[in-house]
């Protein structure tokens, strides 16, 4: 192979191997190719993004570590800080689903840990194409294996997460794993390499030759060709992971640590050359001191294995033996591979002999590419609607019944039934409410946590979907009666170089930061996963957003099920909004996605989310359930089926009754209250829209003169296995 | 490797009789991707091992490799 | 009262045992795995989680941990003795307790809240229920499917040594057990765990009467 076609090889283009040699003077050796190669994937690099991710709001009361670390970090109250972060997994998950969601949360889990957070709640966030389609049910089963394959041997709960079906992802599923920790303030860690002469230690498990190259691949679309690549996929040990958790935890408490690096996509070059670049240092690797798993491996094998559980870290060399002490009692392994040095490169040494240096700054300072925003030709097409062209159904007991048993609507019960969400006894509110509620023990405090994504929104409109999915999470989070702080966001789209994929990437990102912005809400950490396509195109555009929020005292919070006879029930927030575009009904009753959704009232979101959590923070109000996919009819059902107590309601504002039961605008919440509180709730409502629909109570659902049904008949719909063979 | 040191293979599968949830799901597939003919499905272990003395192998088998309550094992040196 | 919790290097329910443990009073003592000691405790319990990553099979490695041999002098010295999930697996693996745990007849891990009725309470684990009472107990396991023979399990059932029954089972077990004792009933393994529902902000405590039954009995030996 010549010079040029080995750096093709590597990823690499043209310019950026122009650009290598003009930043070194010299022409690299095969080794620094690697480096520049993994670091420089848009998996690593953000070649595509990172001028657009700055438009995201970074700053808040109670930010204490915004982007740019493993993890953002915000302030609780009482000297506890919650740090946490989303990330993709998609492409090592098409190829091996167990083993790409098992390692996806692996990663994400060593992300927390690397802040010096006990890792503490796991989400997952997972699309798949057609359920019909016999991959696509082996990819979602295998995934939802995976995930609780390695989340519940390490102890650390699945509290939350999505599941979602549309033929968009077929062949390339998306799955984020999300991962909250709690800390100290005090404990904060962060992965800045200083004080020349310090060691490297590398701690963890051995080196072997997993997910060579998986970093460019990752960036790479999917092909029949990615199947081939299989070996590329790392393996997890979520035994190993258990182990490196507490003893990582012990070496932070104390005090033992410098800086705290996880190793993830691009292995060892990834971790160093950051630690180095944002301690203005250098850092130099021995090779031949990294305990490998298999022999004959070259120093640029073991330069970018990704090899699962490990960390890097960075230490006093008179408290190497105190950590290599606390990493034996685990079990755990660990050896002096390196030290931090005064040049700012990251050398790698091999045998005594200087096997390739690199300036660390240049290999964390990828190309950036700036494209033109242009109005895909397909967005009129789609967004245009003709209502009157949908014929309104005659029976909307039928209707229901089979929105409820669709997969993208029914209970979500046979995923996380798979997951353990309890483990560690701090899950106050698990998986199947509008967010997962956690308490800290040892005081009243509590937070919660919710991640949401709307990508066929996003598809239809990407400004006003990327600021719906922020306003969802918003209102989810108050809908448990936490207060929203800040988020955390993974931006799952198509090739960039695709004008109509740049154009996405972009509205979206405006519309998510517009709402932030409004919200209060900033992002403080994030992820972004292109190259989301397949033979059949670019996956929907779909941000998932992870969004955190506090509970002054956890035991004041909400639950959507329904919870005694005779409550009053109303909708808080705008009414008249509701639309069939983009909604659930269109698609599945009509098989259309088509039309422009509502855009946000963003102020008013904010008024009316805020007003019902602060009641249910008052202890006012114990039940609340967002009105989401499906519309009204959907959330009174649910709302129905998860208290066990009927719910008769009236509709009437004389617009047709399919938009009304099931159509679509977010920014309404449903609330449940006991006759003898409504006064005092009424009161606190004034100024923000609300209306009472009806009252609980009586076995089943009605809606006006629309729907009438058993509360047996709609678990029956709603409580399908997602995994039966039937499915689809 | 060491010159002393000799391979052995053992296979640990479900006794006769006890329920291999494993092995019908397996048996439960096959014809679906159009494999007919198929009677029982057993789903067992396979692990191989390199030994000083393979006199230990039996005593390794009883006391962890296999569990005498639901397993059965048969071993051999395979080099 | 001291209780000691075993620790192994994969266990995940430790936390939470301990936890359970100052819940109900009495004083929590970690055992490390790799130390031969149980530290003087008055009782033992095995907590949930994947002893040694359980790759093998749940529990096979953790029975030969250095912890095991006093454990084992305990257990078959009268010494109260309760396993909970992978460390009711471990007591089978060490065979204090007859019979196996197999994977789930689901071939699903699942966690899920379900009514387990109390057979018989002249346990240490289980003297503070009435007989047949019913409590309400998350199981979260993928090998939890209780396997014995059918002269093993017609034994268990003769002698009352089935304390805990699933009213609605999870996982396939044997005669719907949920947990058992040994013949001189002071080990008890159990596959739900009691240790998570240990407080009403986590939706109840009824968890804790099994750990409770523990103090009882050893305050029926003092008098």
């Amino acid at each position: 192979m010549n010079l040029e076609e080995t750096y093709r090889s590597l990823g690499l283009s043209d310019a950026e191997y122009a650009r290598v040699r003009e930043l070194l003077g010299r022409t690299p050796n095969f080794l620094e190719l690697s480096l520049f190669s993994v670091m420089w994937s848009e998996h690593c690099g953000y070649k595509n993004s990172r001028p657009l991710l700055g438009r995201f709001p970074s700053e808040g009361g109670r930010v204490l570590q915004g982007p740019g670390e493993n993890a953002g970090v915000v302030e609780v109250g009482e000297g506890w800080a919650l740090a946490f972060k989303v990330e993709s997994h998609n492409h090592p998950s098409a190829v091996e689903p167990y083993q790409g969601a098992a390692t996806g949360v692996g990663g994400i889990i060593r992300d927390i840990l690397a802040m010096g957070a006990r890792p503490v709640a796991v989400l997952d966030s997972l699309r798949f194409g057609d359920p019909a389609d016999g991959r696509v049910r082996y990819l979602f089963r295998e995934v939802v294996r995976g995930i609780g394959g390695y989340g519940n041997p390490v102890g650390v709960p699945t509290v939350g997460g999505e599941v979602e079906f549309a033929p968009a992802y077929t062949g390339n599923p998306l799955v984020n794993a999300m991962c909250v920790g709690l800390l100290r303030v005090e404990d904060l860690m962060r992965s800045r390499a200083v004080g020349v002469g310090n060691r490297v230690i590398l701690l963890g498990a051995r080196t072997g030759r997993d997910g060579i190259h998986g970093a460019t691949f990752a960036s790479d679309e999917l092909s029949g060709e990615s199947e081939a690549r299989r070996p590329n996929v790392q393996v997890g040990d979520p035994f190993a992971g258990k182990v490196l958790i507490e003893a990582c935890l012990e070496l932070r408490r104390r005090d033992l640590l410098v800086a705290l690096q996880d190793l993830g996509a691009a292995g060892i070059t990834s971790s160093a050359s950051e630690m180095a670049a944002k301690g203005g240092v250098g850092i130099e690797i021995e090779t031949d001191r990294v305990p490998l798993r298999e022999g004959g491996m070259e120093p640029w094998e073991v330069m970018i294995s990704e090899s699962q559980e490990r960390m890097l870290a960075v230490v006093e060399p008179e408290r190497v033996e105190e950590v290599l002490k606390v990493a034996a009692r685990y079990g755990l392994g660990a050896a002096v591979v390196g030290r931090v040095a005064d040049h700012g490169e990251l050398r790698v040494l091999c045998g005594g002999e200087v096997a390739g240096s690199v300036p660390a700054e240049y290999l964390a300072d990828a190309p950036a590419y700036e494209r033109e925003v242009v109005e895909p030709e397909y967005l009129k097409e789609a967004q245009r609607l003709d209502v009157e062209e949908i014929p309104v159904p005659g029976d909307f007991n039928a209707v229901l019944l089979r929105m409820l048993s669709h997969p993208n609507l029914c209970s979500r019960r046979s995923v996380w039934e798979q997951y353990d969400y309890q483990v560690r006894t701090n899950t106050v509110v698990g998986p199947g409410a509008d967010a997962a509620v956690m308490r800290i023990k040892g005081t009243k405090l509590g937070y919660a946590v919710v991640t949401d994504g709307r990508g066929k929104w996003c598809y239809l409109d990407p400004e006003g979907g990327g600021a719906a999915t922020v306003a969802e999470a918003y209102r989810n989070l108050s809908c448990v009666g936490a207060e929203p702080v800040a988020l955390t966001n993974c931006l799952n789209f198509g090739s960039p170089e695709k004008p109509a994929v740049y154009y996405q990437l972009a509205r979206s990102i405006e519309g998510m930061s517009r709402a932030c912005e409004a919200l209060g809400t900033p992002v403080v950490s994030g992820n972004v996963s292109l190259y989301n396509e397949t033979s059949g195109g670019a996956v929907y555009p779909t941000p998932v957003v992870g969004m955190v929020g506090v509970l002054e005292d956890v035991s004041c919070h909400a639950t959507p099920g329904f919870g005694r006879e005779g409550d009053v029930v109303a909708v808080v927030g705008a009414s008249g909004r509701a639309s069939l575009a983009g909604s659930e009904y269109l698609e599945i009753v009509h098989g259309r996605v088509a039309g422009r959704p509502p855009e946000p009232d963003l102020a008013l979101e904010k008024e009316c989310a805020d007003r019902v959590r602060r009641l249910i923070a008052e202890g006012l109000v114990d039940t609340a359930h967002d009105i989401s996919s499906g519309g009204l009819a959907v959330a009174l059902a649910e709302m129905a089926i998860a208290g066990g107590v009927g719910v008769e309601v009236e509709v009437g504002s004389g617009r047709r009754p399919d938009v009304e039961l099931f159509g679509e605008a977010g920014g309404q919440i449903l609330i449940a209250v006991p006759g003898e509180r409504w006064d005092e709730v009424r009161e606190a409502l004034a100024g923000v829209p609300w209306q009472i629909i009806g009252r609980t109570g009586g076995g089943g659902l009605k809606i006006g003169g629309f729907v009438d049904l058993k509360l047996e008949e709609l678990r029956g719909a709603y409580g399908r296995d997602l995994f039966a063979e039937e499915t689809g | 490797m060491s010159e002393t040191l000799r391979r052995v293979r053992v296979l640990v599968r479900p006794k006769e009789g006890i329920l291999d949830p494993q092995g019908e799901a397996v048996r439960r597939a096959l014809p679906a991707l159009g494999f007919g003919g198929v009677g029982s499905v057993h789903v067992g272990r396979l692990i191989e091992l390199e030994v000083e003395d393979e006199s230990q192998v039996e005593d390794m088998c009883r006391r962890l490799l296999a569990n005498p309550t639901i397993e059965e094992y048969e071993w051999e040196v395979i080099g | 009262m001291k209780i000691g919790v075993v620790i192994f290097p994969g266990a995940n329910c430790d936390a939470d045992a301990l936890y359970a443990v100052e819940r109900i009073g009495a004083e929590p003592v970690e055992l490390w795995h790799a130390e031969p000691d149980l530290k003087g405790v008055d009782a033992v319990i095995l907590p949930g989680g994947f002893s040694y990553g359980d790759y093998l099979r749940p529990g096979a490695i953790a029975r030969f941990s250095k912890v095991m041999r006093p454990l084992e002098e305990f257990a078959r010295g009268g010494g109260p003795t309760l396993g909970v999930c992978n460390g009711f697996q471990v007591l089978t693996e060490a065979r204090l307790l007859p019979g196996a745990l197999l994977q789930n007849m689901s071939l699903r891990f699942v966690c899920r809240t379900v009514p387990v009725r109390v057979e018989h309470p002249d346990t240490p684990w289980s003297g503070a229920c009435v007989p047949g009472e019913i409590l309400h107990l998350p199981v979260a396991h993928n090998e939890g499917n209780y396997f014995a023979a059918e002269e093993t399990i017609a034994q268990l059932e003769d002698e009352g040594r089935v304390i805990f029954r699933y009213l609605e089972n999870p996982n396939g077990s044997r005669n719907d057990i949920a947990g058992i004792c040994n013949a001189e009933r002071n080990v008890v393994g159990m596959m739900p765990h009691p240790e998570r529902v240990s407080d009403p902000l986590l939706g109840s405590e009824e968890g804790l009467k099994v750990l409770r039954s523990v103090l009882e009995f050893a305050g029926a030996k003092v008098h």
